[in-house]
């Protein structure tokens, strides 16, 4: 397995990953463009407009005014744990990227190459472990803080991300029976051609969409950084680039979850409407058009998320552990369930 | 107990049937309401490339006026002084000199006059006590400064532009403002 | 030196370094976060042995979701210097022979092994999750049915414990 790979592959891998890495990073970076849009649009007001034509050139000045804000680490916390939090949750939030099947192969240089960085067989499973990961960055930073407010923001988190992970893990698996595969780039083959997972497992999709705000820490579920409550939550204490590592990774880890959810209920790169089979001769344009198409889904996800964010309150703590715990779970057992029988009885 | 006006609406408490509680159909119809906010038209006003227009009876800076040959129109005579209910406004009255004719308009004039734009509530009452027209509140408000006494602002500060050698800066400060003294 | 020796070299190097520093560690937090390294390395040596499901599932069940609460329970804890416990000779004597005969059983397995298979690289496919499936539903059907009807139980006593208002 490890003896076997030729240098060619490795390049390729190479090439493929500082694509994947770079290509989040921007698409992050104008997501935090987008969500001012956004709200500013959802608000009757323009948003941002003064830096370039439309303000597009926002997020470079406030990549800017971050790189140069003074870098404030407290006397009394553990510095090298301090500088690890955010590191931390920068590296679990690109990780992840790795098993997205972003698009079909593309015919280069003689050779077939995936656009994707990882084909490993469990790869839903890879992206599931990664992200109970994610936790520890805003775990270790808020504790590292030694402030009082971080260290709730940071307990919120912990407790927040268990209980929803159950949730999460159990609307999966209905999914798993469903589709018979862990690989994700084998699940979105079997959705080609329109039958999306969406249609057969609507109940398990709303579960991992709520599960997945939660796991963001978007709003409604932003608990561990409540602005009322806690000042700024686990990121109290940060400023300059580490401040900015942690808004990066949630938007980065937006953008993932948002893939994941395309590619796992909605089809990833199936373009619908639209017979891919029949037009085998475009060649490399199929797979753009593809990749095109999964990169739609995953703006129009985005844009949910941030449509979410500007309608709904936040919700109160006891009523975040109530929906997880009381509401959700039995829900996605009960998805669960109804997806065996009706397998058992269908017989697929 | 008896509503005092029919406005009053009363918060129904009863419990919530099964939709309601899962909240999901409240929500749509919440991201309903933002959705349609996108299209509705923004108010925003671009500021320093857009400008919202006062409304005509606006009372901003005042302004010591001229008639049409550049004369002052002042004559201290203190009238605006005693209206001020702030107290902002000072002055010391001096004899026109011969040869002086063209520059005021009658014998008495105003040789300091001052007015603490800190005080000023911007009421008017100056201009409604004036009988020669010589003051009259502007359409500018008094922009910001970093020191206190830079507020206290002098007859220089305060006199129209001369209209003989400056007329456009005369008319621009004139402003749109209907004035009361030369309607009657 | 394949590729394949040296990372079970470096992983091991890591498992066996943070495993000491998880235990030197005067910072429970600390020590839990080396404990998380340790569980990485492992990880890597089940991925060597091309066991992904079963380093997939060490990552989120110790790593992601064990860990996190034992970082919960210890970052709620306020532990100072001052509420150590206190040591005395007569316990650090005790610990010195629990461990010395944990120390000698483990030398005494492992000089009974015969022959030794240091790296089964790749080979095996014990850990794939077909594989694993199928043994689990087959041979092992009972015990594991066993323990997931304790695993329900568990979940539902949570539920049943959040139902209390």
């Amino acid at each position: 397995m490890f003896l076997s790979i030729e240098l060619a592959t490795i390049i390729e891998k190479l090439i493929l990953i500082v694509i994947v890495v770079m290509g989040s990073l921007v698409v992050a970076m104008y997501t935090t463009f987008a969500e001012r849009k956004v709200a500013g649009w959802l608000q009757d007001r323009p948003g941002p407009n003064r830096a370039g034509p439309f303000g597009m050139f926002q997020p470079l000045a406030d990549g800017l005014k971050l790189f140069f804000k003074e870098e404030i680490i407290p006397n009394f916390s553990s510095k090298a744990l301090f500088v690890m939090g955010p590191a931390l949750a920068m590296m679990t939030a690109i990780m992840t990227s790795a098993v997205i099947p972003w698009g079909d192969k593309v015919h280069l240089f003689d050779r077939d190459i995936s656009l994707q960085i990882a084909d490993i067989n469990i790869g839903i499973l890879y992206v599931f472990g990664v992200v109970s990961l994610g936790v520890y960055g805003i775990m270790i930073g808020a504790w590292a803080s030694n402030n009082k407010y971080s260290l709730m923001g940071g307990l919120r988190a912990a407790s927040q991300i268990i209980s929803y992970e159950l949730a999460m893990g159990i609307s999966i698996i209905a999914l798993l029976m469903f589709t018979g595969t862990l690989s994700l780039k084998e699940m979105v083959l079997q959705q080609q051609a329109g039958h999306w997972n969406i249609i057969y497992q609507p109940l398990g999709f709303l579960i991992f969409i709520i599960c997945a705000f939660a796991e963001c820490n978007r709003t409604p579920f932003d608990l561990a950084e409540a602005e009322s409550e806690l000042i700024g939550g686990y990121h109290t204490e940060y400023s300059s680039m580490k401040l900015g590592f942690y808004l990066f990774a949630e938007y980065i880890n937006m953008f993932i979850s948002s893939a994941v959810m395309a590619s796992l209920y909605f089809g990833g790169y199936d373009v619908p409407f639209f017979n891919e089979a029949a037009h085998a001769d475009m060649g490399n344009w199929l797979a753009l058009i593809g990749l095109g198409a999964f990169l739609i889904k995953i703006v129009i996800f985005i844009f949910i998320f941030m449509w979410v964010r500007w309608t709904v309150p936040r919700f109160r703590y006891d009523q975040l552990m109530h929906l997880g715990w009381r509401i959700l779970i039995p829900l996605a057992l009960f998805n669960m369930l109804a997806t065996g029988a009706a397998i058992l009885y269908f017989g697929k | 107990m008896q509503a005092l006006t029919d406005r009053a609406e009363n918060v129904d408490r009863k419990p919530m049937n099964f939709l309601e509680r899962m909240y999901l159909p409240a929500i749509f119809k919440g991201m309903l309401i933002t959705f349609r906010h996108i299209f509705t038209r923004n108010p925003t006003i671009q500021y320093p490339e857009q400008k919202r227009a006062f409304s005509p009876v606006f009372r901003g800076l005042q302004i010591l006026n001229r008639d049409e040959e550049g004369r002052e129109n002042c004559t201290a005579c203190g009238l605006c002084a005693v209206a001020c209910p702030a107290e902002a406004i000072t002055m010391e009255a001096a004899e026109r000199l011969p040869g002086e004719e063209n520059l005021y308009r009658e014998e008495k004039y105003a040789a300091k006059y001052e007015i603490n734009m800190l005080r000023c509530i911007f009421c008017g009452l100056c201009e409604e006590a004036c009988p020669k027209d010589a003051i009259y509140l502007s359409e500018t408000f008094t922009p910001a400064d970093y020191q206190r006494k830079q507020f206290v602002y002098n007859k220089q500060d305060l006199l129209i532009p001369n209209p003989v050698t400056d007329k456009e800066a005369y008319e621009k400060a004139l402003g749109n403002r209907p004035k009361k003294h030369l309607d009657n | 030196m394949g590729i394949t020796t040296i990372s079970f070299i470096l992983l091991s190097l890591m498992a066996v370094g943070s495993g000491i520093m998880m235990i030197l560690s005067k910072n429970p937090v600390n020590s839990i976060l080396w404990l998380i390294v340790l569980f990485f390395a492992i990880s890597g040596h089940y991925i060597l042995l091309n066991a992904q499901f079963l380093a997939i599932v060490n990552i989120i069940v110790y790593a992601g979701a064990i860990m996190v609460l034992f970082l919960f329970v210890v970052m709620l804890m306020n532990l100072n210097a001052e509420s150590e416990p206190a040591k005395n000779h007569r316990l650090q004597l005790i610990a010195i022979i629990s461990g010395g005969s944990l120390l000698l059983i483990l030398l005494s397995a492992i000089m009974t092994v015969k022959e030794a298979h240091p790296v089964m690289v790749a080979a095996g496919n014990a850990g794939l999750i077909k594989t694993l499936g199928k043994v689990l539903f087959t041979d092992y059907v009972l015990p594991f049915e066993i323990s997931s009807v304790l695993f329900l139980s568990a979940m539902v006593g949570a539920v049943v414990i959040g139902k209390k208002d």
